[in-house]
């Protein structure tokens, strides 16, 4: 019997997401991969009730940051420097993904050893606040789901994740 | 398990190593249907639609002939129905079923293990407006293919899937599309990508659109009182679902039955690791067997003709505990294996319980005998536990399940090993209530705020 590996594309348990790996998430609580963009929700150090939504564009890094009550960032101010919450999701995203997955996605060009911000070129976009938002509800909506019991097959398609190796 | 005797272990070697008649031509059915996936069904050039018309072929003389034979006329022709698309499903479906079953057979034959019929069971109720969501997205993504898939596209499941994912009678589909939108969302646009996992978005495409149908068999349970003994726990996880299933014995009077039983909960991608154990904390018995390997009398507890126990804690009481090698030595051999459901039979889904001792362990895998070196499969060794590949790789007994992806593995679940001239047992599930060694329990208690982080903030933005 060959002990030779099957290749990637025959095989049902084929991993396709690398592992998520584990990061504090006090100031960043919500980062995701989407919609061609990285956006998440970045806690304000000042007020508890207040939350930042904010994006960077694949491909024109156009960067985006609002309250949830849709103010405008006045760090950000309309312009294109990142302001610290744009800069702290960028960080905790690199975290979370790994600097390489963050880079293919945005399509930066990081060079080896930087850092995503560093490599992103930033121009000012739409205001995404509300679909961030609504996003990041939905994400909340999860651990409010009932647990379950019922057979879920298809679960061996999917192996729990092994260590970040 | 594997006999100790050397026979039982070499009959075992063989029907590791002996491919079932037939088997390459079912897979080279299904690799022309997968390879039409993924190129889309909308772009079929000559060779892709000479592999279709090869399966419609091959149906011809069964009762899915007529079906198949016209959606692959139609679909040629440039038109694709979710009626079409269902025969494509269908039949692929049945090549998988026939090398399943095969690969089965030879496996239960050399453990010398008995395996119950199947008992037909009636329809569930239907989810109508549901399905169609899921059902249109599925046609979606055959018409454009993998290849084709985009960051709108991959995203487009999303409103189904929130749908599905309110009505708990659905929540196997749901979690299902979770999954599998969320791979293509990773992925996309997926023309840039240098590799594609083609076998197995097929099989996930597959197994919603039959889940997509109206009509699907219910579990068909029936109560059972007795006594659990704990075999092993294998964790499944995707970015929003985690899941312990146990692999145990049930006891019920003379008889005892192999049975899996299992409990999940829903959680968000960074929640993985040891923490995603406390998203299960409404299961203080399901955790204190896992974690302690305690046996558990249940009572009017329902079981599925397809051996899945549905746990109950309140129909559960934890008793002794009882060492997982020792059942499986004692026990094991003369349990009766649980009917496959007819529309479960996929070669993915085997997860055979075994006992393997005496092998010599190298990083190549277990050497078992009759120049049989078995596969480890190291991808399902989880973070969420105690067992690494070191201690896998110094092993001298496994508990684990047979698995089939394109070559027979072993994923263990359970191993003793000398590490450092000392004896070491670890077991999978033991960190079901938190890591006993002390810097895994540091990891998870940090790890484990992401919980508490999500939960206040839940707690505050949600309810507005
Ligand atoms: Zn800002």
């Amino acid at each position: 019997m060959t002990t030779d590996g099957v290749a990637y594309e025959r095989r049902s348990a084929a991993p396709v997401v690398a592992p998520t790996r584990p990061r504090k998430l006090a100031k960043v609580p919500f980062v995701e991969l989407a919609e061609g963009r990285l956006q998440g929700v970045v806690s304000s150090g000042s007020d508890i009730e207040r939350v930042y939504v904010s994006s960077v564009t694949a491909g024109e890094h156009g960067l985006s940051c609002n309250t949830n009550n849709n103010r405008p960032c006045g760090g950000l101010s309309g312009g294109s420097w990142a302001c610290k919450h744009i800069q702290a999701l960028v960080a905790e995203a690199e975290l979370q993904y790994g600097t390489e997955r963050v880079a293919r996605y945005l399509k930066a060009e990081v060079a080896d050893g930087g850092s995503v911000m560093s490599a992103l070129r930033t121009t000012s976009a739409p205001n995404r606040a509300a679909e961030v938002f609504s996003s990041f509800l939905r994400h909340l909506a999860y651990l409010e789901l009932p647990a379950s019991t019922d057979p879920l097959p298809e679960l061996q398609w999917f192996p729990a994740a092994g260590a970040v190796r | 398990m594997v006999p100790r005797g050397r026979g039982g272990a070499l009959m075992l070697a063989d029907a590791l190593h002996a491919a079932p008649d037939g088997l390459a031509e079912t897979f080279t059915l299904v690799e022309g249907l997968d390879d039409a996936l993924t190129h889309g069904l909308a772009r079929l050039d000559e060779e892709r639609a000479g592999a279709l018309e090869d399966l419609a072929a091959a149906f011809s003389g069964s009762p899915l002939a007529d079906r198949v034979a016209d959606s692959v006329g139609k679909i040629l022709a440039g038109t694709v129905t979710d009626e079409h698309l269902i025969a494509l499903a269908g039949a692929r479906a049945a090549l998988l079923g026939a090398a399943h079953d095969a690969l089965l057979i030879s496996v239960d034959t050399a453990l010398g293990r008995t395996r119950a019929g199947w008992t037909a069971v009636p329809a569930a109720a239907d989810a109508g407006h549901l399905l169609a969501g899921s059902r249109s997205w599925l046609r979606e993504l055959a018409i454009a293919g993998w290849r084709g898939v985009d960051h709108e596209l991959a995203a487009a499941a999303a409103q189904s899937v929130q749908a599905l994912l309110a009505d708990p009678a659905q929540r196997r589909l749901a979690v299902l599309l979770d999954g599998f939108a969320g791979e293509l969302r990773a992925a996309a646009p997926v023309a840039t990508l240098d590799r594609v996992p083609v076998r197995r978005w097929a099989d996930l495409w597959t197994r919603g659109l039959l889940l997509s149908q109206d009509g699907y068999p219910a579990s068909g349970a029936v109560p059972v009182t007795g006594r659990l003994l704990l075999l092993g726990v294998d964790l499944h996880e995707h970015p929003t679902v985690f899941q312990a299933q146990a692999h145990a014995l049930v006891e019920t009077g003379d008889e005892v039955r192999l049975v899996r039983t299992s409990v999940a909960a829903a959680k968000v991608d960074t929640i993985t690791g040891p923490s995603a154990w406390r998203m299960l904390a409404g299961f203080p018995i399901f955790r204190l067997m896992a974690a302690g390997h305690r046996t558990v009398d249940v009572e009017d507890a329902l079981l599925t003709p397809a051996g899945d126990l549905i746990w109950d804690e309140s129909r559960a009481t934890p008793g002794e505990a009882a060492d997982p090698f020792t059942t499986a030595r004692v026990r094991l051999a003369g349990a009766t294996l649980p009917a496959v459901a007819p529309l479960d039979r996929h070669p993915a889904a085997v997860a055979t319980p075994v006992l393997l001792e005496g092998y010599a362990a190298s990083e190549a895998g277990f050497d078992i005998g009759g120049g049989v070196v078995l596969a480890v499969d190291h991808d399902r060794v989880p973070a969420a536990g105690p067992l690494t590949p070191a201690i896998v790789d110094a092993s001298h007994a496994c508990l684990g399940l047979l698995r089939w992806d394109g070559r027979w593995s072993v994923q263990p679940l359970a191993v003793q090993a000398i590490v450092k001239k000392k004896q070491v047992t670890a077991h999978v599930g033991e960190w079901a209530n938190g890591p006993a060694e002390a810097k895994a329990a540091k990891a998870e208690a940090v790890a484990g705020t992401a919980v508490d982080v999500l939960r206040e903030r839940a707690g505050r933005l949600l309810r507005k």
